[in-house]
Order: structure tokens, then C-alpha cells, then sequence
């Protein structure tokens, strides 16, 4: 039949997700699963230790997002950083935590359709600025908060910037994906301009931004409900009707 | 090049051996030792790890999780200010707060667009491979720089406030560079090829539909496992994109490429493998559920790869 592919490999997949399921520690399960795959691919004990030093020193990249704007961040917290983006929001009178994370949302995904994919990011934006404001609208409106609703809020001002930056940044020519699709195309026989691949993203990226908007607009009608019935009173007497005279 | 991203390397290195250093110092902490051996061994992978034989480094990475898997990494005690005394600074400051926050993402901006080409004395001013890293870092020094003179503080509380949040962030930091890492290891066993191998071999690839539907629903599977939709097109692409869709149902390698990698994205928001999008950000958030990003995004993902076979099924066939 086919040529020989050896699967034992796949071992390592099956490690890794039993070790998530069994909510063990993640570093130790990923370390098992890498030590696991090595054996079974044949490595011995020096190579599998070189594999993991090696791919370890290679992906030094990935934490320098995180760990570089901790500093900046902290310090601005200390000063009430977070306080004053929750004042800042709740002087918008209008303003929900699903309409803020709507904007936010169209905001992110066109700026990163456009190259711009640093202007979010969870440690510089979403943790100091969008997280407390999508809290402090809800509170303007409904009082003090559970906590349950506050981790529900921030865990969709988290994923609101992964949507917008993810189908968006598919979008610009220049983005690493790209040269990366159109690299693999052209060694496998076929060439395909770039600016297609981009174009051909388009629809997928609508059709994210309608979905993601529309789950916003049912969060700000479950918070509505969840919340409505003691604070509703509040937003009338801030908002007055201007029907006197005539 | 005069700015490389070794730069940014031997300054993360220092901000952890710093780190390393005042958990040490901390007496009342409750994990002192293994803490700050934890962020010890990792000040020295970023300050002189690719002068060490890579075996080193792999058996650092081992003890690292070792630490992490026995609960040795942990928080120390922060003095942090009341409730009033963040209000009053908060109305002291006001908007002025903003200015270092916003000027992070405008100083990479502004080094990713404008300075990639600058030329200080013949050669360039930024690493052209890593010019958005490299321009983030210029960003937070600058702005470190601002935070310090509008609030009066010095670089030394910074960087308590740094160990502040890496505290709270614990073992997450290193995550996402050992899930990279593991990538590397599986791509390096043929875990790829295995994988490619079983789906195309085992499902029925006659009708173009379902030839779609593997399409589409292979690469987010195979970024849920990989966590990484980068690592996924090669293999889905390779195995049954380029020899069925375009090879034998003739379709647009354009529309496979796009909405293919866009699917990938789909698997990339419903997976703990993709740490850095999904558990850091809920270990940054302080949420108590590791896996509350991803169950946000687990709706908004499902529906986009149905709406993906339909639009590559109707656009891909034209």
C-alpha cells in the first residue's frame, strides 16, 4: 500500500490530552509529552535532552510580549490606572461592557487588517484598560458586581481581542501567515499571488465580526436579565426624559 | 544591525534575575527557595542560553517543570495600596494615566512602520527579522521611562511591580515557550506526517463535500493538538488540500490557503495549548477558571468553521 509512516509518535498526542483531561500540571504533562514522542520517534537520552534544549532556546521569542510591559503596567496599577479606566467608561452614559467590546472588536480587527497588530494585546491593553472598562460600564449601570460576572466580563474582553486580532491580521499581505502559505504553495508546484490569498480572507473575517458581535449583544442581554431587576431603577433617574413643555 | 532581538533577550534575562533575586531576599515568602531557583534558571536560558550545550538547556527546562509540577513555584506578599489611596490617584492623575499605557502600542507602531529602514552609520538601526518585538521593547523602556517621571517612582519600583505580576502569572509565563517547544519536538518526530497519514487514509474522500469538511475540520483539530494553526497548514494542506482539493477537484488554491488558515484560527481559540492566547491571558486577568477564554470562544469558533465549509465549498468551486 503507502509507503511506511511510523505512528507510534501518536503516542504523544495521546499523552498530552489524557494529561489535560486529568487537569495534571500543564509544564509536566507538556515535558512528558515531549520526552514521550522523542523516545518513541527512536531519540536516545541525549537527543531527546538536545531536542528539548534546542526547541526551548529557539522559542525564546514567544514570552518576550508578556514579560517586557509588566513593569510600565504595574507601576500605572499602583497609580490607579485600572480605577481610572472604570471612571473614565462610566462617564459614558450610553456605554454597555457588549457595546464597548463591539467597538473595541471592530477597532481590533481593522487595525491589524491594516499591519497595526501591536495596538492590543492582552498584558498592555486588555488587562489595564479594556477588562476594567468593560467592568465599570456594567457597574455604572447595575451596582456592585459578583464576582462570577466579573470574571465572566473579562474572559470576554480576552477573547473579543484574540477574535479581532486572529481574522484580521489574516487580511494584511505583508503578515508572516501569508508568506508562510504562499511559500508552501510555490514548493508544492503551485503559485499563488498573495494579495489573493488576503482578498480570499475577507469573507471569513465578516462573517467573525458578525458572530462575535452578535454574541456580545446577547451578553449585554444577559446581563440585563441577570442583573436588571434590582438596578434597573437607576438608569431612568440619569437619564431623564425631555418630553416637558410644548 | 544596532538593535537585535538579543537585546531584548539579555533585558528579559536581567528583569528575571532580578526577580530571581528579590524572591530570595523575601523573607516572608512562603516558597522562597524553589521560586526563586524557578525564575533563576530562567534569567540564565534568556542571558547566556544559546552559549550552553543544548542538552543543559533541555535538562533546565526539565527542572523547571519538575518545580512547576510540585507546586514549588509561588506568589510572595505584595504591600499593595487601599482602595482610597488608588481612587485618589486615579482622580489626581486622570487621563494622564493613559499616556504611558497608550504610548507601548504607539512607539511599536511607530518603530514597525516607520523606522524599519533607518540607517544609523551604515547599518540598520532595528533587526529587520523581528522588527515589531524589537520596536515593543524600545516601547516599554520609553514608556517605563514616562510612568517613572509621571508618577514620581523609580525604575526599582518598577520592577517590584514587574515581580508583582509575574508572581501572579506563576509558571503561565513559561508555557506558551514550552508548548512552542513541544512543537518542535513533534514536528522533529513525524507526528505531522502520522497524523495526515490516518485521515487521509481512513476517510472517504469521493464526495467533494466531505473532501471540504476534512479540510476545514483537520486543520482546527490539528491546531487544538498542536496549538498552533502555522503548524497545522503544512501537514492538512500537504495531506489532502493540495492533492485533492486542488489536484483532483480542481478548486482555487487562493480560497484553500485563506479560509483554510482561517480555520486553523477557529482550533487555535478552543485549545489550553495555545497558552499565550488563552491560558496567560486568564492567569493575567486573575480568573480562577484556567479555561474561561477558551470557553468564551468555543461558540464563536464553532459556528465560524461551519460557515468556513460552506464558504470554501461555494467560493473554492466557482
Amino acid at each position: 500500500m503507502t509507503p511506511e509512516v511510523p505512528l507510534w509518535p501518536l503516542i504523544g498526542v495521546a499523552v498530552i490530552i489524557a494529561g489535560f483531561i486529568l487537569r495534571f500540571n500543564p509544564m509536566l504533562v507538556v515535558i512528558v509529552t515531549a520526552i514521550v514522542t522523542a523516545f518513541a520517534a527512536g531519540f536516545g537520552p541525549m537527543a531527546i535532552l538536545t531536542a528539548i534544549g534546542t526547541g526551548f532556546i529557539k522559542t525564546r521569542n514567544l514570552p518576550l510580549i508578556i514579560l517586557l510591559p509588566l513593569a510600565v503596567i504595574g507601576l500605572l496599577e499602583r497609580h490607579g490606572l485600572r480605577q481610572h479606566a472604570q471612571n473614565w467608561i462610566s462617564r459614558i452614559k450610553s456605554a454597555t461592557a457588549g457595546r464597548l467590546l463591539i467597538v473595541y472588536l471592530a477597532a481590533r480587527e481593522l487595525t491589524a487588517a491594516m499591519g497595526l497588530t501591536s495596538l492590543g494585546g492582552h498584558p498592555q491593553m486588555v488587562r489595564p484598560l479594556l477588562a476594567p472598562m468593560a467592568e465599570g460600564a456594567t457597574e455604572t449601570r447595575y451596582g456592585k458586581l459578583p464576582d462570577r460576572i466579573r470574571h465572566k466580563l473579562r474572559a470576554y474582553a480576552a477573547a473579543t481581542d484574540n477574535v479581532g486580532l486572529f481574522f484580521g491580521e489574516d487580511i494584511f499581505v505583508a503578515f508572516g501567515a501569508i508568506v508562510l502559505m504562499t511559500t508552501f504553495l510555490h514548493e508544492a508546484g503551485i503559485d499563488v499571488e498573495p494579495l489573493h490569498i488576503a482578498m480570499w480572507g475577507i469573507p471569513t473575517a465578516i462573517a467573525a465580526f458578525i458572530i462575535h458581535a452578535w454574541r456580545l449583544r446577547r451578553l449585554d442581554q444577559a446581563l440585563a436579565r441577570e442583573l436588571g431587576g434590582a438596578a434597573e431603577a437607576n438608569v431612568p433617574a440619569t437619564a431623564v426624559p425631555a418630553k416637558e413643555g410644548r | 544591525m544596532i538593535l537585535s532581538i538579543q537585546h531584548l533577550y539579555l533585558l528579559v534575562g536581567f528583569i528575571l534575575a532580578v526577580t530571581a533575586v528579590m524572591t530570595l531576599a523575601d523573607r516572608q515568602h512562603p516558597k522562597r527557595y524553589t521560586s526563586a531557583l524557578f525564575w533563576g534558571i530562567y534569567a540564565l536560558v534568556f542571558l547566556i542560553g544559546d552559549k550552553l550545550p543544548p542538552a543543559l538547556v533541555g535538562a533546565g527546562a526539565i527542572g523547571m517543570a519538575v518545580i512547576a509540577g510540585l507546586r514549588g513555584v509561588g506568589a510572595g506578599k505584595h504591600r499593595e495600596p487601599t482602595p482610597e489611596q488608588y481612587q485618589a490617584s486615579a482622580t489626581r492623575l486622570g487621563n494622564k494615566l493613559f499616556i504611558p499605557a497608550l504610548a507601548i502600542p504607539l512607539v511599536t507602531v511607530i518603530g514597525t512602520v516607520g523606522m524599519s529602514h533607518i540607517k544609523l552609520g551604515g547599518t540598520l538601526l532595528l533587526d529587520p527579522k523581528n522588527t515589531t518585538l524589537v520596536s515593543l521593547g524600545i516601547g516599554c523602556v520609553v514608556a517605563l521611562a514616562l510612568a517613572c517621571w509621571l508618577t514620581r517612582e523609580t525604575p526599582v519600583q518598577g520592577m517590584r511591580e514587574s515581580r508583582r505580576l509575574t508572581d501572579a502569572l506563576g509558571w503561565a509565563v513559561v508555557l506558551p515557550q514550552m508548548l512552542g517547544m513541544l512543537g518542535l519536538v513533534f514536528s522533529d518526530a513525524g507526528v505531522g506526517k502520522a497524523v495526515a497519514h490516518i485521515t487521509t487514509s481512513y476517510i472517504n474522500m469521493d464526495i467533494r463535500f466531505v473532501a471540504v469538511a476534512v479540510y476545514v475540520l483537520g486543520m482546527a483539530l490539528f491546531t487544538i493538538i498542536m496549538g498552533n494553526g502555522f503548524a497545522a497548514f503544512p501537514v492538512m494542506t500537504g495531506g489532502v488540500g493540495v492533492p485533492v482539493l486542488v489536484g483532483v477537484y480542481h478548486g482555487d488554491p487562493a480560497v484553500m490557503a485563506a479560509i483554510g488558515m482561517f480555520s486553523g484560527y477557529c482550533g487555535t481559540l478552543m485549545t489550553p495549548m495555545a497558552a499565550n492566547f488563552n491560558i496567560v491571558p486568564a492567569a493575567l486577568l486573575e480568573l480562577p477558571d484556567k479555561n474561561a477564554v477558551i470557553k468564551v470562544q468555543i461558540p464563536t469558533a464553532a459556528a465560524l468553521l461551519v460557515v468556513n465549509i460552506f464558504l470554501l465549498y461555494f467560493l473554492m468551486f466557482r
